[in-house]
């Protein structure tokens, strides 16, 4: 028997309207070092609107954003400010990793650039490339809608599991052993099966 | 002047055999001990015109094939009414890696030797504040030297790491 509801009433969990609410208004924490900042702004400019996609303002304080992008390489000297910056974000917060330098160190395997945020931070979303062109980044906003959407609860319960770090080498003890996941040692390492 | 001119004025000054010289095309080098550097830049500002130290930079020389010292000190030095380049070039050797800074000639100075002492820990004497600018304070190795391997000695992750549940 079909409820016979006005048009302006619905029904739904409470879990579905707050991943609806929270997936479509993701404003973002711009934490932008390097050149990928330059496509961050790119993207938030008037030809690839990103506000198009819910993250209507830029904020530069932690305390009002609920989506940090790392764009850009960090150095070691940066490090314990990002850690600061996401500690000082409110829950519900989510991070995008854009660009290679971010995912994994990019092209710097050096003393002073940190091979890949990760390490340290979690992250929920990577974006490949040197730079990574807007549309990739919007692209990346919708995964995320998407992940919102899917794994998202009104309590924020889904933050609670993740109790382990989810770095490199945490990704090598889970990936089959012919993966390059932690690239570094290059003599030692295997080429990706790609059959 | 020419370099001619400059060369002469300055075994005038300091003594036929106290510096050497160089050249290649139209870079104009002198090399002389470390202990008179400050002198001879002192005599190239204050005397000769050149006005403005463009380059403070240092080499380390220690696998550089027949090499007899270990590090090389080069100031740059330009004179800017007539545009013409210097360079002056010291050695420097370990133990003893002091030399007197040229803070008192040219303010600017000030960055260039703390980058050198930063990358090189090479210390000047009578620098105002000789500590790190592009490395953090707590850094203990100098990263330029080429006994210091290029992916760091894991100074870079050596931080806490932060996991979902407790952020």
């Amino acid at each position: 028997m079909a409820l016979d509801l006005p048009e302006s009433v619905y029904l739904t969990s409470l879990d579905k309207l707050a991943n609806w609410v929270r997936s479509n208004s993701l404003w973002p924490m711009p934490f932008a070092t390097a050149c990928c900042g330059i496509e961050l702004m790119a993207t938030g400019a008037s030809k690839h609107d990103i506000a198009r996609f819910g993250a209507e303002v830029m904020r530069f304080t932690p305390r009002q954003c609920d989506l940090m992008i790392v764009a850009g390489r960090v150095v070691m000297k940066m490090l314990p400010v990002l850690q600061r910056i996401w500690m000082q974000m409110p829950e519900p917060k989510w991070c995008i990793s854009m660009g290679a330098c971010a995912s994994s160190g990019g092209v710097f395997d050096t003393y002073a650039v940190v091979q890949g945020v990760d390490r340290f931070i979690p992250v929920d979303m990577y974006v490949p490339g040197c730079p990574p062109r807007p549309e990739q980044l919007i692209q990346a906003v919708i995964d995320l809608q998407e992940k919102i959407t899917k794994t998202g609860t009104f309590w924020g319960r889904e933050f609670k599991d993740r109790v382990t770090a989810e770095g490199p080498k945490q990704n090598a003890a889970i990936l089959p052993g012919d993966i390059v996941t932690a690239p570094g040692e290059f003599s030692k390492s295997k080429r990706i099966n790609l059959n | 002047m020419p370099f001619d001119d400059i060369t002469t004025r300055l075994r005038e000054q300091f003594g036929s055999d106290s510096f050497t010289t160089s050249e290649f095309r139209d870079n104009r080098r002198i090399h002389v001990k470390y202990e008179r550097a400050h002198a001879f830049l002192s005599y190239l500002k204050d005397v000769l015109g050149f006005d403005m130290l463009f380059e403070l930079m240092a080499a380390d020389y220690l696998k550089y094939p027949d090499a007899r010292d270990r590090f090389g000190l080069v100031y740059g030095v330009l004179n800017m009414a007539t545009g013409e380049r210097v360079f002056v070039k010291t050695f420097l050797n370990e133990p003893d890696l002091t030399i007197k800074s040229v803070y008192g000639i040219w303010k600017g100075a000030d960055w260039l030797e703390r980058e050198v002492y930063d990358m090189y820990g090479i210390v000047f004497d009578g620098h105002p504040d000789l500590r790190r600018i592009l490395m953090p304070e707590e850094f203990t190795s100098y990263p330029m030297r080429k006994d210091y391997p290029l992916r760091g000695r894991g100074e870079r992750h050596n931080f806490p790491i932060i996991t979902r549940a407790e952020s």
